[in-house]
């Protein structure tokens, strides 16, 4: 089973994330699950949000205190929150920033990857809206989950134009990762 | 993955909770659909809402109310003149129905209501427990727990199946955790309509308000006759417990589904532990059983699905030859210091010869995270009461010291 904790903040789509992720993976022929952790969400607040996707039906409830993966929507949430909290020694923390990933001091032994969802998302989508960028890169970096799936995941849920632009920013924020081979 | 595992998630799709159920609620054809938002109930009603502008709901009439003593209200009318009712709620919403329950019940209505579970306040706390509908116990209404998505919308239309039975015909809570459930998203097979109408007929009352045929529902039953309405109520308790098992076995035969009728029993066979919980937390007790038995640790887990009616039988039969037995609450009788799983599973043993321990948790009170560690402890400690006897009867589980 693969433990995925998302960090962003509220209005940044993290939930929405989390879900699209279980949807794709399931495309993909996994299980999932996705949940938010059960605040009372606030615009702009730290707000987290879950998967888990496994070979089996998951049956487990609790949340996400060891992740294997840790997608970081906003650098800013570094100085608030312990983000790298928990995450596995062999995982991977991607964080949406165009520094290098050494500019981060984090306590992890995991590897530490950045990418400019920002950019990229106000370059193809128009808005500064990064979720679905950060499940493509996801995509590309961890190799855990097909692109096409997110992609299609995404089409879904924002039918039209919306979910064309979507899905061109999640296909180069793939490429941007496989190309770097991280 | 087995073959029918395979076969099973072609038929799935990756929804929220809240939707499954709203989903099963409209293949379930109802006919009048009365609630007040709560959370974390408001996205099944939301769904119900859209279903109904999209006018894929039949037949029905959404009863917009002002609060859930409304809601409930309004399906009392609405059930006794035939109509196949439903509602939900949660937390302090259930508890502003406690007395249209009892009407409800006492009225012989059928209607199937979803609880979200939550805790109650004060303090105000929006997550989960089973405290609110823990509290409703003696209203007499079925209470079924659900353990994952899947459960929560099957148990729907295993639901009206039981409530309408003519030998039966009381009202059923279908429980789900809120939040834990109903904002998950997970795979799920919604319920095909064609099989939910071969599993569920219309529902055909056996009284019904007919100005042609003028009859009172709730009237004054003077001290004569009110203790027959209370006998004929624990009867149709007592006959539920059967229908509970055979709606179960009847929705296999046709979804392919099972859960367990009454109960559901994972790894007791050998058990020397054995757990009893009801809800979601079952599924966190199942990883941590199947983790603890590669240690050898022979632990098992006694699902509770029926609370009302309870399953006392069943209950005994299966913990018979256990040597510890560990009730989980969601709930707590303040003033006992105990949860209502515990002291009824240890009430229906006291005139038996079984003299099993029997210990209790209560765990996960406004929404405190129920983890695989602190299952894990909870089953040390049975461990040493194996070898030593009961120390603590009772206790809270996870308490902050440094906030006391």
């Amino acid at each position: 089973m693969k433990e995925i904790r998302i960090h962003g903040r509220g209005g940044q789509g993290s939930v929405t994330a989390a879900e699209l992720l279980a949807v794709a993976a399931f495309a993909d022929g996994k299980f999932s699950q996705a949940f938010p952790a059960f605040g009372v969400e606030r615009r702009g607040a730290p707000v987290q949000a879950f998967t888990r996707i496994s070979d089996t039906p998951i049956r487990l409830r609790s949340q996400i205190y060891e992740p294997d993966y840790v997608i970081v929507q906003d650098p800013t949430l570094i100085e608030a929150v312990d983000v790298a909290g928990g995450l596995k020694d062999d995982g991977m923390i991607i964080i949406n920033s165009d520094f290098d990933p050494s500019k981060f001091s984090l306590n992890t032994k995991a590897k530490v990857v950045t990418v400019n969802a920002t950019k990229i998302a106000l370059d193809v989508i128009g808005r500064p809206i990064v979720n679905t960028v950060l499940l493509g890169a996801f995509a590309g970096a961890t190799g855990k989950i097909r692109p096409e799936s997110i992609k299609k995941a995404v089409k879904e849920r924002f039918p039209g134009k919306v979910g064309e632009r979507n899905a061109e920013a999640i296909q180069q924020a793939y490429n941007m990762m496989k190309e770097a081979k991280v | 993955m087995t073959s029918k595992e395979k076969l099973e998630m072609e038929k799935m799709v990756v929804v929220e909770g809240s939707y499954a159920v709203a989903h099963a609620v409209k293949v379930c054809r109802p006919n009048v659909i009365s609630a007040y938002p709560i959370t974390p109930q408001t996205h099944i009603v939301e769904g119900l809402s859209q279903f109904m502008a999209d006018g894929e709901i039949p037949n029905c009439e959404y009863i917009n109310v002002e609060s859930e003593f409304s809601a409930l209200s309004a399906l009392v009318g609405s059930s006794a003149v035939g109509a196949r009712c439903y509602s939900a709620t949660t937390s302090q919403g259930l508890e502003l129905m406690h007395e249209v329950l009892f009407n409800v019940s006492g009225m012989r209505l059928p209607i199937v209501m979803t609880v979200v579970n939550r805790a109650v306040s004060a303090p105000i706390n929006i997550w989960n427990d089973q405290q609110d509908s823990i509290s409703q116990r003696d209203t007499g209404w079925i209470q079924l727990y659900a353990e994952n998505l899947q459960e929560a919308a099957d148990m729907i239309a295993q639901a009206y199946k039981i409530a309408e039975d003519k030998e039966v015909l009381l009202p059923a809570m279908v429980c789900m955790d809120g939040f834990i459930l109903s904002h998950v998203y997970e795979p799920v097979i919604l319920l095909e309509q064609e099989l939910t109408d071969k599993y569920l007929p219309p529902y055909e009352p056996l009284y019904k308000l007919d100005p042609k045929k003028p009859m009172t529902f709730g009237a004054l039953a003077d001290p004569n006759y009110y203790t027959e309405f209370r006998y004929l109520q624990q009867k149709a308790m007592e006959n539920a417990l059967k229908k509970i098992e055979s709606a179960a076995n009847e929705f296999y035969e046709i979804f392919g589904r099972y859960y367990g009728g009454l109960i559901d029993e994972y790894q007791t066979e050998d058990a020397d532990i054995i757990l009893m919980a009801m809800g979601s937390i079952a599924g966190t007790i199942k990883d941590t059983i199947d983790n603890l038995r590669q240690n050898g640790v022979k632990v098992g887990l006694l699902k509770v699905r029926a609370f009302r009616p309870f399953p006392a039988e069943a209950i005994r039969k299966t913990i018979k030859d256990a040597k510890v037995v560990v009730v989980l609450d969601k709930n707590i009788s303040l003033g006992l210091n105990e949860g209502a799983l515990f002291t009824e599973t240890k009430s229906c043993l006291y005139n038996t010869k079984n003299r099993v321990p029997v210990v209790g948790y209560m765990i996960g009170h406004g929404g405190r995270d129920i983890r695989m560690c602190t299952i894990e402890k909870i089953i040390s400690e049975a461990q040493e009461i194996m070898k030593s006897g009961i120390k603590i009867e009772s206790q809270f589980t996870d308490v902050r010291e440094e906030l006391i």
